[in-house]
Formats: C-alpha cells, sequence, structure tokens
C-alpha cells in the first residue's frame, strides 16, 4: 500500500492528484481541472476538461470560452459540471465532492476521497452570510488545506451592515457627487449591489461596462440586483447623488473623470490598514471581503478539526504560527501565481 | 478624543489640500480650549510625551499577544500605532472616551514605569479609531500626511489671519497656545515675542532647474555644507537654533555669551579646516561637524578639535529693528557693517562670488567640486526675508551629482505611505572582477528617487526575485541594477566597504544592464573627497 496522502501533491502550479492525472486550480492549462471557483487566479482557460460548479462553468464560458463550441463545432475545453453535494469520481479510484465555499456564485471547496482518507482543498471562502452564494459548510477531513489571504491578526471584517450605513450615509451627505465604488468585477461588486438592496437603497446603481456582463450572468443565476444601469449612457449630471461600481483598476483611471466629483471608495479587506487605503487614493474605504477574516479563518480550522492542515496564498507564517501555538499540525505550501491584491 | 480621532481618520483617507485645511480648520472652531490646543500642537508635532515611546507600545502588546503574530501584523501594517490599534484586545466594558486635555494631562503623568499599567487603562476606554489617534498623538510624528505648516495654515484660514504671524509667533509659544487662540478667535492683543529669543522661521530656496537668470538682479554665494542656523539674543539670554527650529544651544555652548547685541542672525554652521573651498574656504568636512551634533553635553577637547564657527548670510532682527521687509542689498550691508563688531573666532561673512555674467558664474559652478563646495546660492537683490520658500526669490543651484552603477542587495519594507512595498534598497559594487568569482559589498541605502509606478515595479522585482529572508529585510538574487546619485562620498569606518555616500538616490533604475556590469568598489573609492 502506498504511504499516507501520496496520492496528493502539492506542486508549485497547483494541486496534483497523480492517480487521477488531475489538477486542481492549477495555474496553467493541463489536461483535466477541478476547479474551486472563477476568480481568474484560480480558473484559467485552456484546460482539456474543466470540472466545476455549473455557476463556476457559466462564468468560466463568459471569460474563455471554456464548455463552449469553436468555429469548427467542437468543443476544445470540455466542461464537467457537477452539483454541490454531488459525488463525481475520477480515474484512479479518487472521488472529489463540491462543497459550497460562500466565497462568490459557483465557489466551492472540493473534498477528494481516495483510500478512505480525505482531503478538502478550499479555494477562497468566507464565513459570513452573502446574498449571492450559499454558505460555506464545514466538513470533516484528514488534510485541510486553507487559503491564508487575510492570514494575520489585524484582519477582522466588520459586519457588511455597518459598512453599507458608512457608504450611504456618505452619499446622503454629498447630493452633487456620486461614490464611486472600486470592487473586483466578479462576486464583490454584486455582492455590494446586492446588499446595498438589502439596506432599502432603491435607486438605480451605475455600472462600469466592465462590470455588466458579470452582473447579468449573475441576475441569470437568481441573484436580483434591482435597475442597473451604464455609465456610458448617462450624462454627467444624471450621474449626481448616486452609486457607481467600477473595477478597482478604474478608480484612478482617465475613465472616472467623466463622473460628476467622485467620492472614491474601495470595497475590499486590505482597506482594514489606513495606509492600504492611502496607496490606492482611497477616501472611503469599505472593509468588505469574500474571503474569511483571521477570526474567520481559526474558527474554521478549529471546526473542521483535520490531522493536518496544508496553508496556501496569503500570510501563511502567521496561520502557520496560530496552529503551531494551538498544537495542530500544519505546514505552508509555496503554490505560485494567486494574486489577491483586488479583493 | 472621538472629535479628534475622527479628524485624524478624516485627515488621513483625505488627498485634497483644501479639504483637510478645511477638515482641521472646522474642527479647531468647534472645539473647545484647551482641547484644540492640545490637538493643534499634535498635528503639528508640538507634543512630547518621553514615558511613552513606539518600544513601548511594541512591549505592551508582546505581553498580550504572541510577539512572532506581532511582528509579522507590524510588518505588513508598517506602522507600529496602528498595528496595535488593531490588535488591542477589545475591552470587557463599553468605550468611556476621556477628552484629549485629559488624555494629554494622563500621558504627561506617566514615567517609563507608570506608562506600562496606565497607558493599557487609557486603551481600553477608546474604540480602534481612538487607539490610533491615541497612540499617533502620544507617540509625534502623526505621519498623515499634514504637516506642521499645513496645521498652521488650516489655523490662520479657520481664524482669518495671516499664517505668517502664526509662524511668527508660534515659536514663542508652548501648547496648548492660549495666547494665540485668545488672539486669533477672540480678537484679543497678539502675543508678545519681542524680548523673547525665539526661532524666526528661515527662508529657503528653490533648486535652480532650467532657469537662467540676470546677475544684474541676483547676487551668488556659495552654498556651505554645514548646518544652517539661526542665532538669536534678545531678553538677556542667546539661543541656537537648527533649521527645523530646534534649539541646539546646549550643543554648541560657544556661542551663548558672545553676540554682543540683541540681533537674529542666520548662517551656516560650520567647524574650523581646509577642507571646502581650500584654505581660503576655511571650513571643515561636514564629517567633522558631524562629530559635534548631537551631543548633549561637549567636552573641552570636543571644542579645541572641532572648533565651531557661524558663516554669515543674514541679519533679520538688529538691535530692535525688524529689518526683515528691507531688500536684500540693505541687509547685507548692515551685516557687513555688523560683522566688524563680532569676534572674528565665531563669525565671518559668506562671501559674494563675483562672475561677468551667468555663463561665467556657471563656470565657477563647475569648478566648485574640485574645491569640495556643495554649490552656489542665488538670491534676488531685491528680496525681502520672507518665511518658507517662495518662487523667484533665492535658488540654491548644486553642482551636478555624482553617479556610480551598484546593484541592489537587499530591500525593506517602508513605512507610512510605502507600508507593505519593498521601498528602501540597500546596494553594492564589486570588490573586484565580479567573472572571477568577487563579492559585492553593500556601499550604501536609498529611499528615493523613483516614481510610484517604479516603486511597484521594484517591489514586483524584489518579491519574485528573492533568495534569503531576514525578518522584514529580504535578499535578491542581485540580477538588478540602480544609476545611484550621490552628492560625495566620503571613508567611513562604520561600514564594511569603509565608504559612506552623501545624499545618495536612485538616479535611473537600469533595467537593461547586467550587473556584471556595474561598478568596483574602486570606482568609488576614486570619488573620495575628503
Amino acid at each position: 500500500m502506498a504511504a499516507p496522502f501520496s496520492w496528493i501533491k502539492p506542486e508549485p502550479h497547483g494541486i496534483y492528484i497523480p492517480p487521477a492525472d488531475c489538477w486542481v486550480d492549477p495555474s496553467r492549462a493541463v489536461d483535466h481541472a477541478l476547479v474551486t471557483h472563477g476568480h481568474a487566479d484560480h480558473a484559467r482557460g485552456g484546460h482539456g476538461e474543466t470540472v466545476a460548479t455549473p455557476e463556476t462553468l457559466a462564468i468560466m464560458e463568459l471569460r474563455y470560452r471554456t464548455g463552449a463550441e469553436d468555429d469548427a463545432g467542437e468543443v476544445p475545453h470540455k466542461a464537467v459540471p457537477v452539483e454541490y453535494g454531488e459525488t463525481i469520481r475520477l480515474k484512479g479510484g479518487v472521488d472529489a465532492i463540491y462543497i459550497p465555499a460562500g466565497h462568490v456564485l459557483g465557489s466551492a471547496q472540493i473534498l477528494l476521497e481516495h483510500a478512505g482518507e480525505r482531503v478538502i482543498v478550499t479555494g477562497d471562502y468566507k464565513r459570513r452570510e452573502d446574498p449571492t452564494c450559499p454558505p460555506f459548510e464545514v466538513t470533516a477531513c484528514d488534510i485541510f488545506i486553507t487559503e491564508a489571504t487575510f492570514g494575520l491578526p489585524v484582519f477582522e471584517h466588520p459586519p457588511i451592515e455597518e459598512e453599507m450605513q458608512k457608504l450611504l450615509g456618505r452619499l446622503a451627505a454629498h447630493p452633487d457627487r456620486c461614490v464611486l465604488v472600486g470592487a473586483y468585477a466578479l462576486g464583490k461588486a454584486q455582492r455590494v449591489i446586492a446588499e446595498l438592496r438589502r439596506a432599502g437603497h432603491s435607486q438605480p446603481i451605475y455600472l462600469h461596462g466592465a462590470m455588466e456582463k458579470m452582473c447579468r450572468l449573475y441576475e441569470e443565476h437568481g441573484v436580483d440586483l434591482g435597475e442597473l444601469r451604464l455609465v456610458a449612457d448617462a450624462t454627467k449630471d444624471e450621474l449626481r447623488g448616486h452609486i457607481v461600481v467600477c473595477p478597482p483598476s478604474a478608480l484612478n483611471d482617465r475613465w472616472s473623470r467623466r463622473l460628476p466629483d467622485p467620492i472614491t471608495a474601495m470595497a475590499s479587506g486590505w482597506m482594514r490598514v489606513r495606509q492600504r487605503a492611502r496607496q490606492r487614493n482611497v477616501e472611503l474605504p469599505l472593509v468588505i471581503s469574500d474571503h474569511a477574516d483571521w477570526n474567520e479563518l481559526t474558527r474554521t480550522i478549529r471546526e473542521v478539526d483535520a490531522q493536518e492542515n496544508w496553508i496556501t496564498h496569503g500570510r501563511e507564517d502567521a496561520l502557520l504560527r496560530w496552529c503551531q501555538l494551538h498544537q495542530r499540525r500544519a505546514k505552508a505550501l509555496a503554490l505560485v501565481g494567486y494574486e489577491d491584491e483586488d479583493d | 478624543m472621538e472629535e479628534f480621532a475622527a479628524l485624524i481618520d478624516a485627515l488621513v483617507y483625505t488627498r485634497s489640500r483644501n479639504e483637510k485645511l478645511r477638515l482641521i480648520a472646522e474642527y479647531l472652531k468647534a472645539t473647545p480650549d484647551p482641547d484644540r490646543g492640545w490637538a493643534l500642537a499634535a498635528l503639528s508635532d508640538g507634543l512630547d510625551f518621553p514615558a511613552v515611546k513606539s518600544s513601548t507600545i511594541r512591549n505592551l502588546l508582546k505581553d498580550r499577544i504572541d510577539p512572532v503574530l506581532w511582528t509579522l501584523s507590524r510588518d505588513f501594517v508598517g506602522d507600529t500605532a496602528e498595528t496595535a490599534s488593531l490588535l488591542w484586545p477589545a475591552p470587557d466594558e463599553p468605550p468611556s472616551p476621556p477628552s484629549v486635555s485629559e488624555t494629554v494631562e494622563l500621558l504627561s503623568e506617566m514615567n517609563r514605569k507608570s506608562v506600562l499599567t496606565e497607558l493599557p487603562k487609557l486603551l481600553d476606554r477608546l474604540d480602534s479609531s481612538g487607539r490610533y489617534a491615541l497612540l499617533k498623538l502620544a507617540t509625534g510624528g502623526m505621519r498623515i500626511g499634514v504637516s506642521s505648516r499645513l496645521a498652521k495654515t488650516a489655523f490662520a484660514q479657520g481664524f482669518d489671519v495671516s499664517v505668517d504671524q502664526v509662524e511668527e509667533y508660534w515659536h514663542g509659544l508652548t501648547p496648548p497656545y492660549p495666547e494665540l487662540f485668545a488672539w486669533a478667535a477672540e480678537g484679543a492683543d497678539p502675543p508678545d515675542i519681542e524680548n523673547l529669543p525665539t526661532f524666526r522661521p528661515f527662508m529657503l530656496a528653490h533648486p535652480l532647474e532650467e532657469t537662467v537668470v540676470d546677475l544684474a538682479d541676483y547676487a551668488a554665494e556659495w552654498k556651505w555644507d554645514g548646518i544652517r542656523v539661526q542665532l538669536v539674543r534678545a531678553g538677556g539670554e542667546t539661543r541656537l537654533f537648527s533649521r527645523s527650529g530646534d534649539d541646539i544651544s546646549a550643543t554648541f555652548p560657544e556661542f551663548l555669551e558672545i553676540l554682543p547685541m540683541n540681533a537674529v542672525l542666520d548662517g551656516e554652521l560650520l567647524v574650523r579646516g581646509s577642507h571646502q573651498g581650500g584654505e581660503a574656504g576655511g571650513a571643515a568636512s561636514f564629517n567633522a561637524l558631524q562629530q559635534r551634533l548631537g551631543r548633549k553635553t561637549v567636552s573641552k577637547k570636543m571644542l579645541a578639535e572641532y572648533p565651531a564657527f557661524i558663516r554669515l548670510y543674514d541679519v533679520l532682527l538688529l538691535e530692535g529693528d525688524d529689518i526683515r521687509t528691507l531688500p536684500w542689498t540693505k541687509r547685507r550691508g548692515r551685516l557687513e557693517a555688523l560683522a566688524s563688531r563680532l569676534p572674528e573666532s565665531h563669525f565671518d561673512i559668506s562671501s559674494v562670488v563675483e562672475a561677468t555674467d551667468f555663463e561665467h558664474l556657471a563656470e565657477i559652478r563647475e569648478g566648485s567640486r574640485e574645491d569640495a563646495i556643495e554649490g552656489l546660492m542665488l538670491k534676488r537683490r531685491d528680496s525681502p526675508y520672507i518665511a518658507g520658500r517662495r518662487v523667484g526669490y533665492w535658488y540654491k543651484w548644486k553642482r551636478d551629482p555624482l553617479l556610480v552603477d551598484c546593484v541592489l542587495m537587499y530591500a525593506q519594507r517602508g513605512s507610512g505611505k510605502r507600508s507593505s512595498f519593498f521601498s528602501d534598497y540597500t546596494f553594492g559594487c564589486w570588490d573586484g572582477d565580479p567573472d572571477s568569482g568577487a563579492d559585492l559589498l553593500p556601499v550604501g541605502k536609498a529611499y528615493s528617487g523613483f516614481t510610484d509606478e517604479e516603486l511597484k515595479k521594484l517591489d514586483r522585482h524584489v518579491r519574485s526575485n528573492t533568495v534569503n529572508r531576514f525578518g522584514p529585510v529580504r535578499e535578491t538574487d542581485k540580477s538588478l541594477v540602480f544609476e545611484v546619485a550621490f552628492d560625495s562620498v566620503h571613508e567611513s569606518k562604520r561600514h564594511k566597504s569603509g565608504l559612506a555616500m552623501r545624499f545618495p538616490r536612485i538616479h535611473r533604475i537600469r533595467w537593461d544592464k547586467p550587473p556584471h556590469e556595474a561598478d568596483r568598489i574602486e570606482a568609488l573609492r576614486a570619488l573620495i573627497a575628503d
């Protein structure tokens, strides 16, 4: 019999499963990929075959034409949908089950089972309630491979309601200006819009052109975002007193000059640190993240209670230290290519 | 304290200077005495609580959180006060914030022992923003993008008085500045500083860039490499101030009994020698002056070995007359007349450099490197003496910098605006032929000279070319060449290379240049000016 867990190998470009010849979230094109969610640092185009939730595959089709026919009527990059909770049998006797991760629409943790051993790859996750996706489910396993984007004790995300009140308060105080909210185009933007609706904001919300398709995709998957309009179709005066949502990269871009004296806001977990907000010239920092904060990371490790924790992309050092202090076995993986700057 | 904390947070996130001025002015108008005075002192670096240091905060936190987690957090956030404000455990009781005055009172009562029990009590009374404001106020140096000048300008705008007058009174007053608020906010008589030996703000110069000036309008002087000082005698007392207005009288006691009249004099503090400008120049290198700086007490030996003198540039007040509004030529005349009444042992006058025209002056400036002089000053002949840096009056015209190609060796994260960026670079030169296996020797450190865009690229370079980590320091693979500019280089026992650069900064990033083509240490040594 093979050594325990020899069927799972962390490599620089992703987690490799030799018996199934399959990669989890590989950062380069491979023949067989299991993808946790649609963010570009986890989901890349060009895989021969991609196994993911139907929502994630819809996002990947939009971005990379995964699962779509080419001009010759062929499907060069195959899509294999798997519902939450459904078991899919891979080669070499490896089972994969996709479990909600609560990160963005379609996001999943992947539970891998082989020879009675259970490994979970979380991808990205959070523990807060989110109107755009089902909540993270704590699932028992032997090895828990967790993200650590906000793996420092300084990161504590406040309740999102408080941040919404900050945003709406500022908007109301400046009826002749607009509030420009920088938010990651997949997930963060739709969550912010949905939370604004929940907070009672029924005014139209204006979008940067790059946001439109993803918002429509969310709507097609049953997420109600209220009335959305494009900045491109509006005059400067029409935008006064309204919220405009754009990708973070557009915040200080020439594009924003067409807006009426915008108050620059950004929705990101990094906004907890004042200097991070200053570096991005943000006037109204909104501490809103789709990742687990420090308390959620440590709570999740305790609740999952795996024999061993592997920590990836983010501030591994601190979470590793916490595991040591709490007598939990842990190691850091050096995976490349994970970007976390825009969350 | 809530209003003050809200002000600090708003200032942190505000970029527009006008908006910052408005925020501070509104706060000062809406806040009662003495809170607003203390707040103004905090914003203008006027507060000092010797018992509370960054290390105090660090130690308090390390008792409450694992030291490794503290260090990792501090390293990421890039600011001790902010890290502590975020990590401080939430108190069981709801916050009961003290006023700014109460805070200041409690802080000033603390000593090195009591701070360990008293500061935590204060922290427990505040929320995260309040803790941040408290720790910033307690440790001084707010680093929130508000200069002392900006705070004073906001005060002046808020109460509709002249900022020059505020500057004038400022150094004669102490926090919480009751006389200043009484004058500006309530129309009382202005503070009386005439008989106080107080610092008057310096007139400063702009760098001369593409401009050509007419020597009929401008006079030239050498730019001496010492420290700019102001010597003031009033009310029977003499004091010596540095450029920032710090009182350095105790470090240079030889000037305290020597001025025979009431006056405010502007000049360069130098040590006797023949390094700058040869025998005629009469001044030693900056290195020699450095032996005297920063000492609390001065031995007789020091006084004898490094005799200091002031090379006078200007006179502001003389025997009861404020002559700052007079043109430079008139003041120069008064200065020259005055010189004969001052002891030669301690004073001389910065001589005017004569040139036929600007081109001739440019030639003279070219020669200044051999004379080990920093460059020239150009002063408009009709310029009054005005506090601060006004365009068109005074220019500094430094000689061109020296350049050397160095290899990036180590990088460290910056603080403040650059927190989490690797922005502080240590670079080296080859100690021999790199193709025969010579090593790099560190020769200097630089934090400036690049744009924000370049900083991002450099940060990325460091992250993806790290070969070793030592706490906050990354060792890189030594693949990137910097063209480093510096004013001069000196022998130094403090550095392994035996060399110390003055004012090194990144001149260009040579992404294109292979590291083995960087300069050798001999090339740098050949530029030594000592």
